[in-house]
């Protein structure tokens, strides 16, 4: 077959699964007038939604960092038993399904679960609430950073390091001396990955949250609760926000990237 | 505590009933139909990602045309784009308003089709790398030697990428089992024909039979784990090599 | 003729890789292609593969016109620098390739492999792996399977550069002697003028896409069409104007007409032979070429001084005979040449 065919076939394919559809909800969002989407986004619910999922974005994202690079440190720096099972572990989260997720956080958390009882003697109220929204949104966005981070650190190998130890470096020097500063950009793509999947997700929110409208529904749930109620205008006004918010992802991850070919 | 303990509790709390009751949940006649389902339509999708996916590879890396670094970030869209609005989109434009004619809403093909578009970049991404890092030397020498581009391609090229499209293929099936927000609307949950096992689990929950929620779900995870545990065996493979 | 290379050029963007090249190699020929990188040898020996398509110019070989040909219609055999191997294939399977391609009988694949297994002293490898073979059991396995078509011309491309020092030896001298059994027309490219000069029957040296000079290894050193040729194939010093060999030269202790005055800045043994390196009146470094034997009969050290002249000067110009010493006991009969 000639170059051109396999390259119709190629852009072809990724027009009709991808860019077509996609394109085709910001003119079905603007087709009633720019007014209309705007009203759509702006009501009291989607703006509660909006905030919520910020809110995700806060929490769950400078904790995954954090636990991320610690982990990624760990796991490429260290020798300790158990490290080849942490290992496998940390992909859990991209294999397991959300559904599944939220399912296995009620049964820990939730009224019958095996915490639930100790957790609502002390008034504290997980499930169907922000909490295990946010744990719901941590879990499924674990192993982003860490995936991202310990292939750079291995690539980097360790003489950088011990150079900087024999010029008298304490550990915490070389940690943020020289450590850190040569994965900031798997670690900036790994925070950018993590965002796209706390913004967007969906299953493991959807089961915990309750879906009440207006306290525990994010941006995503209101998109789904939208198209129920054919209220299409507004799920493709409310599709449009997340769309764009991912088209800003896509541009991160590409400059990202470039960086770190650089 | 964030990540084994709950997993732990699904799998405690589909055992409730005893393994009796673990077996009456997930043989279920609804149940086995979701899992069938399930299996049935991932393999196909992955089959045809494999091959679309190695295909787009090869465009990316061996041709060169005007927009090619667009279409490469494209490729991610499905990672960066919440898979709720995947499934939305992708009802826009092949739903019961498609201005294409055709209405793929609550059919098997409506499935196939989410999930196609939310595993397209994991063969591509696979392939990618290797495909770069592939010695052109080795089909310079195949074709010095006599062998016809198509020959090629199927006795150097292929043998060498199969590991890739393997575990891409692998990690992208293991995404199909599992999911959920782009397939909820456009499937509609009909039992027996459009509910995959995901869909089952969420409607198990919200009926509260979580015994038979948590049962279909460890059916899930045992696949998930087994497909991770033979990714990170090939990987390893690859790395002693 | 084997090859006949006519007219052939080739430009990569801007840069022009060959430049109306030709080249003619007799059938049976052992030829080497020598120049530094980015000089095109490579390129050419490309072209006449079929894996780059020239801009310009025709190749033939065996006096059939193959310029449009696509490589796997050429009956070519061809070794890459880094070996090419198909890691996918154990050390049978790659040498059988050819041949299977072909869709040659099973029982005579199995024949012609084992054959050439022995020939490349590979016998005990044929199940393994090419990532379990060291890198110069690689190259003959490459080259195995490159013979097992049984090309009209085997073409090797920097066959032995990835390879140390001592393995780079043994194989050129392998390769020599595979040569003589064989006789399959053989065109390598080298930038390594020491290799050109040992395995070679004939040498075409290659400077900017062009051709500078063809001819057999004694006739590219002791005649070299220009001082490129001359400055690339071996090395070079200056006395005055003249460019010549280290080893043409002639020192003596004592004042020899005609001669000039220098100054021994470092004596260094190379094993057999002596390096001097001098400084002369006007300030001009120079180093000369000595044998041992030579240099301990003119008995020399740092800082003394001594007369130099050109070796072919010797024989117009008679006087301090007694006490000169000859790099070369039969004087070479470079022709000098200018810069």
């Amino acid at each position: 077959m000639s170059r051109l065919g396999l390259r119709a076939i190629a852009l072809g394919y990724l027009a009709a699964l991808l860019v077509a559809p996609v394109a085709l909800i910001f003119y079905r969002a603007f087709e009633h007038g720019f007014g209309a989407a705007w009203s759509a986004v702006t009501t009291p619910d989607a703006l509660h939604a909006l905030q919520l999922t910020l809110l995700m974005v806060v929490v769950a994202v400078p904790l995954n960092t954090v636990f991320g690079v610690a982990c990624a440190l760990l796991l490429a720096r260290r020798r300790f038993p158990g490290k080849a099972l942490i290992d496998a572990l940390i992909d859990l989260p991209f294999a397991v399904s959300p559904v599944v997720v939220g399912l296995a956080l009620i049964l820990v958390y939730g009224r019958t679960g095996w915490l639930g009882q100790a957790l609502a003697d002390n008034g504290i109220r997980v499930i169907f609430s922000t909490p295990g929204m946010i744990i719901a949104t941590i879990f499924v966005s674990l192993p982003f950073v860490v995936r991202e981070v310990v292939p750079v650190l291995e690539e980097l190998g360790v003489e950088q390091e011990e150079a900087a130890r024999t010029l008298g470096a304490s550990q915490w020097q070389v940690l943020t001396r020289v450590t850190l500063p040569s994965i900031r950009w798997g670690v900036g793509y790994g925070v950018v990955l993590t965002t796209a999947r706390a913004v967007g997700e969906f299953g493991a929110v959807a089961v915990v949250s309750g879906r009440l409208a207006g306290q525990t529904e994010t941006l995503t749930l209101l998109v789904e609760s939208r198209f129920e109620r054919f209220d299409l205008v507004g799920a493709y006004a409310a599709s449009v926000v997340l769309a764009l918010i991912s088209l800003a992802v896509l541009v991160g991850m590409t400059l990202i990237q470039r960086r770190k070919v650089a | 505590m964030i990540v084994l303990l709950p997993l732990a509790a699904v799998v405690a709390r589909s055992t409730d009933g005893g393994l009796d009751g673990f077996w009456r949940a997930v043989s279920s006649r609804e149940a086995v139909a979701a899992l069938r389902l399930t299996l049935i339509v991932s393999v196909a999708v992955v089959a045809i990602n494999a091959v679309m996916g190695t295909l787009i590879a090869w465009v990316l890396v061996r041709d060169e045309f005007p927009g090619k670094r667009v279409v490469s970030a494209v490729i991610d869209l499905p990672f960066a784009l919440p898979t709720i609005v995947a499934g939305v989109t992708l009802l826009a434009l092949y739903g019961p308003k498609s201005p294409l004619g055709v209405n793929i809403a609550f059919t098997r093909v409506g499935v196939a089709l989410a999930l196609l578009f939310v595993t397209l970049p994991f063969v591509v991404r696979a392939v990618q790398p290797v495909l770069l890092a592939l010695d052109r030397e080795m089909e310079e020498a195949a074709s010095s030697l006599g062998a016809s581009p198509l020959t090629t391609f199927r006795r150097i090229v292929l043998p060498n990428l199969r590991p890739a499209i393997v575990a891409g293929a692998s990690l992208a099936f293991a995404r199909a089992l599992g999911e959920f927000g782009s397939v909820v609307l456009i499937s509609g949950n009909v039992p027996f024909k459009t509910e995959v096992a995901a869909v089952f689990i969420y409607a198990q929950i919200g009926n509260d039979n979580v015994t038979g929620a948590a049962a279909v779900s460890v059916v899930l995870l045992a696949l998930s784990l087994l497909l991770l545990a033979s990714v990170s065996r090939l990987g390893k493979r690859r790395h002693d090599e | 003729m084997a090859i006949e290379v006519r007219g052939v050029s080739k430009r990569f963007g801007d840069f022009a890789a060959l430049s109306d090249v030709s080249l003619t190699i007799p059938g049976g020929s052992l030829t080497a292609l020598l120049g530094p990188s980015g000089s095109g040898k490579s390129t050419l020996l490309r072209v006449i593969a079929g894996l780059e398509r020239p801009d310009a110019g025709s190749v033939s070989i065996e006096g059939r016109d193959v310029t449009r040909a696509p490589a796997r219609q050429r009956n070519v055999g061809f070794v890459f620098q880094h070996y090419a191997a198909f890691k996918h294939m154990t050390v049978r399977e790659n040498v059988a390739f050819g041949l299977r391609v072909r869709k040659r009988p099973k029982a005579e694949i199995a024949k012609r492999v084992d054959e050439l297994l022995a020939l490349v002293h590979l016998t005990g490898w044929a199940d393994r792996y090419p990532s379990q073979l060291s890198g110069g059991q690689r190259q003959r396995m490459a080259l195995a399977r490159a013979l097992a078509v049984q090309p009209s011309v085997l073409l090797l491309d920097e066959p032995f550069g990835a390879l140390d020092a001592r393995v780079r030896a043994e194989l050129r001298d392998w390769l020599r002697r595979l040569h003589e059994r064989i006789h399959v027309t053989t065109v390598f490219v080298t930038h390594d003028q020491h290799e050109a000069m040992e395995v070679a029957e004939q040498i075409a040296v290659m400077r900017e896409g062009r051709i500078e000079q063809v001819g057999a290894p004694a006739e590219v050193y002791d005649r070299p069409a220009n001082e490129f040729v001359m400055g690339f194939v071996g090395p070079v010093t200056r006395l005055g104007e003249r460019a010549l060999r280290p080893h043409d030269l002639r020192l003596s202790r004592e004042p020899v007409k005609g001669a000039r005055q220098a100054i021994v800045e470092r004596v260094v043994p190379l094993g057999f032979e002596v390096r001097v390196e001098l400084r002369a009146e006007g300030g001009e470094g120079l180093s000369a070429q000595l044998t041992r034997s030579q240099a301990a009969a003119l008995g020399v050290g740092e800082g003394d001084l001594v007369w130099v002249r050109a070796a072919d000067e010797e024989a117009t110009r008679r006087s301090g005979r007694g006490s000169d010493v000859s790099a070369t006991p039969q004087a070479s009969a470079a022709s000098p040449t200018r810069g």
